[in-house]
């Protein structure tokens, strides 16, 4: 089956020349390798044996009780995914692909470092090189995984351009790749991209959407009346609600970082932006009017960007999925109010999505059953975490 | 009917009667005055102007085209202060801009193919748009009679080549290696090979850039194809020149020696 290379309008392959090649070899490797049962082995084991998929659906009714959900809040639990969030999924397929494709060295581009830290993860267990480069401000912000892709035998590469975060790390990423291409796959870390990448992606997260949809049916007979996911590059989000695009009744709702508020900076290109190229993709874009790329703010490094991949914009136009936001200080207190009332401390990306069910409870609410995905655990998170609400280690 | 882009462009090369000399000036650095009295030194010894619109994210190029960039940027330049600048050029050798798809289609692709042509631009150089995705921009380009550049890479094979050829207009812009501006290119067989098979398959000229530092690179390339770029080496004299006479000095004897070497 063919790689969808646009969705809409969006999406494409702008690119300097010398990666064209590569694209094209990675699109007929993808379209010849999703269906080889070789290599879907391979990965179904490792997905079920190495990251313990299926991840759990999890009914928590503290929270549902709270912000008055009386259909029931679901956690589609991609925190308990091998490294702690939702990126496994793509970073893992992608090894086993360049692996295929006789690729000798990985790169990667990190924000909050999951998916960095899977990129290393995947590399060390296939055993080939990885380099991943990080904003140097999500390096601070985001210490522990800077260690944690050490530890795993990743060469971690401070990016100082720009605002230091991972828009700067992309394209420090894609630089390398570049020069690097012969050698080199680089695994981009969300739906974003030149094509094929946002479809691989897509499908590689499209297991979260389509395990989910059993599970609800399964426990609940009945499928859920609204599907919230945060949006960064748009991964998670994309994963899941690709399992329920054709259910119509089921409302689809994507959380962009809302960062500071309606007159501050912010993450939220979709709501914001208008369509514009960065990263080798046409898609929304926070830019001013001569086009130059604006700096996108969030409390959360994984959601700290200004582009979208280009199916959330594609999903936008038509209609099929609401985008909203979540400010910083919402995401911060439904971070808070997760981990005491569910003892699940999540990633403050997954908050934004938290956030916007508890402010949003009343709408959701009508549309029966709230199915969150929780792309990931906020280990990495308690420093910054902590700093912002007070919380610390001394006695 | 005044000539368009491409007539111009391929005016010079008949005229040139050996390679060319392709200069860049990234427009507002360190200023926009400043880049404006470089891009006039070099307009006497250059044969072809090659004149940077900033951007925010520039994946084709290295760290000096970026800082340059981002320095431009800082200084508040726009894209309409550079245009601004090849209109003051006109009298001299076509300017060709080269700048990233995101500023082109900001304002609309006619829009800014209209504004550039209307001061006297002669070609546009978009390295983030391939052959492939560039259809609707050649046509705003052709109808505003401005040529858009192809790139060719290492890394593009025959066929490519052919349909990047296919297309051409002016003359295409051959990538040296493989990687991002900035670096160093070494005249080797693999480069030789490179020149050779870009030229049977492309019908219009061919210039190379990316890494050509010195004059004695540019003199074995002139030696294959039929121009040379020089761009992050320009960009560090600059840089590195302790005041702004020293750099108009820099400059000025930087393409001097170029020139001189291309035509002795
Ligand atoms: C846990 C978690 N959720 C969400 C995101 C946002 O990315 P995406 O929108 O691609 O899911 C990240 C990115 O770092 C993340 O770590």
């Amino acid at each position: 089956m063919s790689v969808n290379m646009r969705f809409g309008p969006y999406g494409g392959r702008y690119v300097p020349e010398t990666v064209i090649g590569a694209l094209d070899e990675l699109t007929e490797a993808y379209e010849r390798y999703r269906e080889d049962p070789d290599y879907l082995s391979e990965l179904g084991v490792l997905l079920g044996h190495y990251v313990g998929r299926p991840t759990p659906l999890y009914r928590a009714r503290r929270l549902e009780e709270a912000w008055g959900i009386d259909d029931g809040l679901w956690f589609k639990r991609e925190d308990l995914c091998h490294t702690g969030a939702h990126k496994i999924n793509n970073a893992l397929g992608q090894v086993l692909l360049a692996k295929r494709m006789g690729k000798q060295r990985i790169i990667a581009e990190t924000g909050a470092g999951q998916h960095g830290v899977a990129t290393a993860t995947a590399s060390a267990l296939v055993g080939l090189g990885c380099r991943v480069y990080m904003g140097r401000t999500d390096m601070q912000r985001q210490r522990l995984n800077v260690i944690r892709m050490r530890m795993l035998g990743a060469e971690v590469h401070p990016v100082d351009s720009g605002s230091g975060t991972l828009k700067d790390a992309t394209s420090e990423a894609i630089r390398d790749w570049v020069t690097n291409v012969d050698t080199t796959h680089y695994i981009i870390g969300s739906a974003v991209g030149p094509a094929p990448y946002p479809e691989i992606v897509a499908d590689l997260q499209s297991v979260i959407g389509i395990e989910s949809r059993a599970q609800m049916l399964a426990e609940t007979g009945r499928l859920p009346g609204s599907v919230v996911a945060c949006v960064g590059g748009g991964s998670n989000a994309i994963g899941i609600f690709r399992g329920f695009l054709d259910d119509a009744d089921v409302a689809l709702v994507g959380v962009e970082a809302g960062g500071e508020g309606p007159s501050g900076r912010h993450g939220a290109s979709l709501a914001q932006g208008r369509p514009g190229v960065l990263h080798g993709s046409y898609s929304y874009l926070l830019q001013d009017p001569d086009g130059q790329v604006a700096e996108a703010h969030s409390v959360s490094a994984g959601l700290d960007y200004p582009g979208v991949g280009p199916e959330h914009s594609h999903l936008r136009d038509i209609g099929r999925v609401s985008y909203v936001n979540a400010t910083d200080e919402a995401a911060l207190s439904a971070f808070l109010e997760c981990s005491r009332m569910e003892g699940l401390i999540p990633a403050l990306e997954t908050a934004h999505a938290l956030a916007h069910v508890r402010d949003g409870a009343a709408t959701l609410r009508a549309a029966g059953p709230v199915l969150v995905c929780l792309s990931g655990r906020g280990d990495k998170d308690v420093d910054q975490a902590g700093a912002a609400l007070g919380i610390d280690a001394s006695a | 009917m005044p000539e368009s882009g491409a007539e111009r462009l391929e005016q010079v090369f008949r005229d040139a009667g050996g390679p060319l000399f392709v200069p860049y000036v990234m427009g507002g650095y360190p200023d926009i005055d400043a880049s404006r009295r470089h891009a006039q030194i070099l307009a006497k010894h250059a044969d072809i102007i090659e004149l940077g619109i900033p951007f925010s994210d520039p994946l084709a190029d290295g760290p000096t085209i970026q800082a340059a960039g981002q320095a431009a940027l800082d200084a508040g330049t726009r894209p309409s202060d550079v245009l601004d600048i090849a209109g003051e050029l006109r009298d001299g050798p076509p300017v060709v801009v080269m700048t990233y798809f995101n500023t082109v289609i900001a304002q609309g692709a006619r829009e800014f193919l209209g504004a550039a042509a209307d001061k006297g631009v002669a070609g546009i150089i978009i390295p983030d748009l391939p052959v492939d995705e560039a259809a609707e921009v050649r046509d705003a380009a052709r109808a505003a009679g401005v040529a858009l550049i192809a790139l060719a890479a290492p890394t593009t094979d025959d066929a490519r080549m052919a349909e990047i050829g296919e297309s051409a207009e002016g003359f295409v812009y051959l990538v040296a290696v493989t990687g991002v501006t900035g670096g160093e290119m070494t005249m080797d067989d693999r480069l030789r090979a490179l020149v050779d098979r870009a030229r049977r398959h492309i019908p219009v000229p061919v210039v190379v850039g990316f890494g050509v530092r010195t004059p004695d690179q540019a003199e074995q390339i002139g030696e294959l194809a039929d121009g040379v770029v020089i761009a992050s080496e320009i960009i560090r004299r600059i840089r590195d020149a302790p005041d702004a006479d020293s750099a108009d000095a820099a400059v000025d004897d930087f393409g001097a020696g170029v020139a001189g070497a291309l035509r002795p």
